[in-house]
């Protein structure tokens, strides 16, 4: 098997390296489809190779590990495994797509890449709350890597904003650090998983302060503290805290695709019930850049599967059926 | 300069930063950190490609936690350039090979 070169229109290109893309790369290249995968680029958000996992310690919900397994590990198993059976990496980001015609088009920056098929699967990245200060005391106590940052917090009082599986996860997390963890959360109960909430529930260091949004960040060296606000009186107080860890939800990667693939009113990818086509014939749709319903490592695994799939199918019946055999490199 | 990336302790940090010729640039990290593993081998291109115009360094924060307190770093990856013993930027949070250099144009003479 020769190795493609960057001229020949290649039959899958893959863009995005979370548990979707990692699986359907696995898939394809297993189907001798030698994929080639856009895997992002380093970043300390969750816009990164390996995906949102990259940010998390353990996970303890992936079949297949029973006493759990750290998220980028995970995620360097599933590379290297697309990795065994040919998957070709380029660690950048795409930066312009045409679909209009075929072959598709992908350019990162002035680099022309062309496939048959397109696998997206660029996932989703964590919301900030979009308020004053936030972006210039990033990194003064404000953080979007509860696993990176919080060594930095050793006897701190911290924030953490949210009510999901991520916003407890990073909470007890930074419980190793800090004196005291604040979770604000604008609900009057939590989101996450029922085992999730018994620990948080159960941890000395964690405070909930419910029905309350964080709507004023203090300091301008570093963070000083935090003003809360309550969501129905309206009533605002000052919260002492020197650390703070956003973790709100989601919002999916997207906007490469404006105009191009259908999308909800939240910028989800439409793909048609039961398969992972979208409304553009030969592009694909994974993880959770179109699920806002499950978002699980194993749910982003399986889609990718059927994207692999559907893609490999697609293949068959549109372009290896009508051309001689190698036609595509 | 030094090729290769200059790994500093708290008992050679002032010295280094200060008696280079040109541009520092000191990579806080740790063991630890995803982010930090995940630009290592970037910097170690950068110091190979960038051998000429500027010192590529890094600082281990849990071995040397006061060099980290004395320049406020609270977020790692941090890349702090230095320039006659000045810090110039301050880059918090892992980038891309581009980015980086983007970040760092400004700071690099010409070629000689």
């Amino acid at each position: 098997m020769s190795t493609p070169s960057d001229d020949d229109v290649r039959n899958v290109i893959i863009i995005g390296s979370g548990p979707a893309g990692l699986t359907a790369a696995i898939y394809a290249a297993r189907a001798n489809l030698e994929p080639l995968m856009f895997e992002g680029e380093p970043s300390s958000t969750s816009d990164q190779p390996g995906g949102q996992l990259m940010l998390t310690t353990d996970v303890e919900n992936y079949p297949g590990f029973p006493d759990g397994i750290m998220g980028p590990e995970l995620m360097l198993n599933f590379r290297a495994q697309a990795e065994r059976f040919g998957t070709e990496f380029v660690t950048d980001k795409v930066t312009a797509v045409d679909f209009s015609t075929r072959p598709f088009r992908v350019w990162v920056r002035e680099r022309e890449y062309r496939a048959e098929t397109i696998i997206v699967s660029t996932g989703a990245r964590s919301l900030w709350l979009g308020i004053e200060n936030e972006q210039r005391l990033t990194g003064h106590g404000v953080s979007s890597c509860a696993t990176c940052d919080g060594f930095f917090f050793r006897g701190h009082h911290i924030a953490v904003i949210g009510g999901g599986d991520s916003a407890i996860e990073e909470a007890t997390f930074l419980t190793k650090f800090a004196d005291k963890v604040t979770i604000v959360h604008r609900r009057d109960e939590l989101r996450a998983s029922k085992i999730m909430q018994d620990r948080a529930f159960a941890n000395p260091k964690i405070e909930f302060l419910w029905n309350h949004t964080v709507v004023e960040l203090e300091g301008t060296e570093k963070l000083e503290g935090v003003v809360v606000e309550h969501v129905e009186t309206g009533e605002r107080s000052p919260l002492p805290v020197t650390g703070l860890f956003v973790a709100i939800g989601h919002k999916p990667n997207t906007d490469l695709f404006q105009g191009v693939l259908d999308m909800d009113e939240n910028g989800y990818l439409e793909t048609r019930s039961g398969s992972t086509a979208t409304n553009i014939d030969g592009v694909f749709a994974c993880g959770d850049v179109q699920d806002h319903v499950y978002r699980q490592a194993i749910t982003a695994a399986g889609s990718g599967c059927m994207a692999a799939i559907d893609a490999e199918r697609w293949l068959e019946a549109n372009v290896h059926a009508a051309a001689p055999a190698g036609a595509s490199g | 300069m030094a090729t290769g990336i200059v790994n500093l302790s708290t008992a050679t940090f002032d010295e280094t930063v200060a008696a280079a010729d040109g541009p520092v640039v000191v990579d806080f990290w740790a063991e630890w950190c995803g982010p930090c593993k995940a630009i290592a081998p970037i910097l170690e291109e950068l110091a190979g490609e960038l051998a000429d115009q500027a010192t590529i360094a890094k600082l281990n924060v849990d071995d040397n936690p006061d060099i980290a307190m004395r320049f406020n770093v609270m977020s790692i990856p941090t890349l702090l350039v230095f320039n006659d013993g000045e810090v110039q930027k301050r880059l918090v949070g892992a980038k891309g090979k581009n980015h980086l250099l983007e970040e760092l144009d400004e700071f690099l003479p010409g070629s000689r």
